[in-house]
């Protein structure tokens, strides 16, 4: 069952059609257009918005597409189980069934390769692993030179699959075995003209960057996803002056979500506080703003009037948005 | 209209034999929505909008088409310098190449046909008797480089700019019909970089703002603005390149022949996200329209009177207007009775 929405983006609707387990909390869907028409091309790194009508709320998570590049009659995605989240990822684990229709976005790609490199050295941790996937199968297919480094909670079908796949240019370590990415000696040892792609949890994204910029890389030659989920906390409402209504933020619900589901249209790309495309102007506001993105600078946060409504909440008396 | 015949044998130099048919001037993209004219930051989206204008397809292949791909074949045998691809973007040039295979063979099926058999696709341009079978993705079935190629067959100039640092970088392109810019020198400039030299607009804050919609084009959405300016004579190569061919002609605008001489040139552009290298790709399809032809439409003929003479001179002389701007004005103010005009592009019947 498909539910309408403010949301003007193009979607497409599929069917899944495939759901595999790939670990014991990471799974991968396969999704086939309903009308049968080709899908449209997408590149390594590219994500798509997946809609999903969980109860009354309407939920968009971006997920990477894991299938190869040029692909059209499907699209894959790996989600890994979130137990404390939202519950965007529960809801895909544990009521999503093959035969369900879902609508999904034109790809958006924010995480692309950067063709003029010579060699590509990519740096994953976890799920991190996703956007590389697709990406992995490109630069294969272009014989482009690149090599990829993993660190994975423990072993699995996952690791196996792609030890398969890469063999050399690939390098594991495990968590449960305390194997570390021996950094420092990867970023002091590349060739020129060599670029950084890096993806993980926030703490291992800081760690690779942060060491990055000490052994002197140029930033044009660093590229991350950081993809956030939106946090959750206490309920609260936002007054939209343009529209001139108020709506109720639920504590599970981004401020997005909510802005959507009152039926105002609200720009987005990345759902995730990296892209910048939902900034929204403050009017007003008593309490206290709380930013979760990356994309607005410290002053920008400071000085209180701008905000990234599908990552950052707010506490307190009134926020006014011009929305 | 399905044969051939749609398609003129005309020139755009030396005896200069260009046409409009009168349904060519009826759909001639007019971009005055109102009586002055100041730069804004006018995007919309790009999307199918009143059959037969020139709105319409993706990528509008209208009477011109085959004159305009030999004219292409003559600059670029003059001068190679006018078609430039940086290694890098390459798969970029296999992006358009697609893009514009797909959408013309599922919007033009009287012309163009495409057969995918996995990477084997056979590729039929009846306009121009190409019938031609390629491997996708494999420069060597070619025979020019994937942009090139299709480009020799596409109406209108195209930049690819990579996307990187929060910028645009004009990293590859075909440029042939340009007003007065050279794609040899903005080669690998940037979005401010290139747009260096139009007066005004940075001031007034245009090029941030369009520069940050740019960045974040989608694709499946594409979007689209009208650039104009004048050009004496129906040519369409206007490059600083070959400013020794044309620089001189404005000489020979005089009261008599302003009417037939001087043209308007709209360039209808558009901005499309390309799948596999995520550059954007901006095509700068350009119209032609003598001032004669255009004041047929009576609308157009009030309305364009009242722009020329209000235009602000810095916007005047940036488009070279500054010597045959009085005669325009003098020639344009017979078709302006004075009566108030309708709003929006199009002529009052439509
Ligand atoms: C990425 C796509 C674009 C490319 C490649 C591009 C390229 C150019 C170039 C090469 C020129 C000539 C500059 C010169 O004199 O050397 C120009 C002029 C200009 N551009 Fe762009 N442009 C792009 C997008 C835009 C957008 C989105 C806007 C505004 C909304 C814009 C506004 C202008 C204006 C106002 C001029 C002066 C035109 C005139 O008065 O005739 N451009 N552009
Ligand atoms: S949608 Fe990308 S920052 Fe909010």
């Amino acid at each position: 069952m498909i539910t309408k929405s403010a949301d003007k983006t193009p979607k497409i609707e599929v069917e899944v059609t495939h759901i595999q387990q790939v670990s014991d909390i990471i799974k991968r869907f396969t999704f086939t257009p309903v009308d049968g028409a080709p899908l449209p091309v997408f590149g390594g790194g590219a994500h798509i918005v997946v809609e999903m009508s969980d109860g009354d709320i309407i939920r968009r998570n971006p997920y990477s597409l894991v299938s190869k590049p040029g692909t059209t009659d499907n699209y894959q995605i790996s989600v890994r189980r979130d137990d404390v989240g939202r519950g965007g990822s529960l809801y895909m684990h544990n009521t999503l069934k093959v035969g369900d229709h879902l609508l999904v976005s034109h790809p958006v790609n924010l995480f692309h390769i950067d063709r003029r490199a010579r060699k590509h050295l990519l740096i994953a941790g976890g799920i991190g692993i996703t956007p590389f996937l697709a990406m992995m199968a490109e630069l294969e297919d272009e014989v482009a030179n690149f090599e990829l480094h993993l660190s994975a909670r423990t072993d699995g079908a996952f690791l196996d699959e792609l030890r398969g796949l890469y063999g050399s240019k690939g390098s594991f370590y495990r968590d449960d075995h305390n194997e570390v990415i021996p950094l420092n000696d990867l970023l002091t040892g590349q060739p020129l003209g060599t670029h950084l792609y890096v993806c993980g949890p926030n703490g291992m994204l800081e760690w690779v960057l942060r060491t990055a910029e000490d052994a002197g890389w140029p930033s044009q030659n660093v590229h991350y996803e950081r993809f956030l989920a939106p946090a959750t906390g206490l309920p609260y409402e936002v007054n939209l002056a343009t529209s001139g209504i108020t709506v109720r933020v639920g504590g599970h619900q981004s401020m997005l979500e909510a802005i959507e589901a009152a039926g105002v249209d609200a720009p987005y790309l990345c759902r995730g506080g990296a892209c910048g495309q939902c900034e929204t102007r403050v009017v007003s506001y008593d309490g206290e703003l709380l930013h979760n993105d990356h994309f607005l600078t410290e002053e920008e946060h400071a000085s209180g009037t701008k905000i990234m409504p599908c990552v950052s909440r707010f506490q307190g008396r009134e926020l006014v948005l011009e929305r | 209209m399905t044969t051939l015949d749609f398609f003129h044998d005309e020139t755009f130099r030396d005896d200069f034999t260009y046409w409009n048919s009168p349904e060519a001037i009826r759909r001639f993209p007019f971009p005055f929505n109102e009586d002055k004219y100041m730069y804004s930051v006018n995007l919309e989206p790009h999307v199918a909008f009143k059959p037969g204008s020139v709105f319409e397809k993706s990528f509008d292949v209208d009477e011109h088409y085959v004159s305009e791909m030999r004219d292409r074949a003559l600059v670029l045998q003059e001068d190679p310098l006018r078609c430039q691809s940086l290694p890098h973007m390459n798969m970029a040039g296999w992006d358009l190449l697609e893009l514009i295979m797909t959408k013309k063979a599922a919007e033009y099926p009287q012309w163009f046909e495409l057969h995918q058999d996995g990477d084997r696709w056979r590729w039929v341009n009846r306009p121009l008797d190409i019938d031609h079978t390629f491997t996708f993705l494999d420069n060597t079935t070619l025979p020019y480089g994937p942009m090139e190629y299709i480009m020799r067959q596409t109406q209108g100039d195209y930049a690819i700019l990579d996307q990187r640092d929060n910028n645009l970088w004009m990293d590859a392109g075909m440029i042939t019909t340009q007003a007065d810019w050279s794609l040899d020198f903005d080669l690998g400039m940037n979005f401010m970089e290139w747009h260096g030299p139009v007066p005004l607009a940075h001031e007034m804050g245009i090029f941030d703002r369009a520069l940050k919609f740019l960045l974040n084009v989608r694709q499946g959405q594409p979007a689209r603005r009208l650039n104009w300016t004048m050009t004496v004579n129906p040519r369409l190569d206007t490059s600083p390149e070959r400013y020794a061919k044309w620089g001189t002609d404005r000489m020979d605008v005089n009261a008599d022949n302003v009417g037939q001489l001087m043209h308007l040139r709209v360039e209808l552009q558009s901005f499309w996200r390309l799948p596999r290298s995520n550059a954007l790709v901006f095509p700068i399809r350009c119209y032609l329209i003598s001032l004669q032809d255009l004041a047929t439409i009576p609308k157009w003929g009030r309305r364009f009177h009242r722009v020329i003479r209000d235009l602000p001179d810095e916007l005047a002389d940036y488009k070279g207007l500054t010597i045959t701007r009085p005669y325009v004005i003098e020639y344009m103010s017979q078709f302006d009775d004075g009566a108030p005009t309708s709003p929006g592009i199009f002529a009052d019947d439509e």
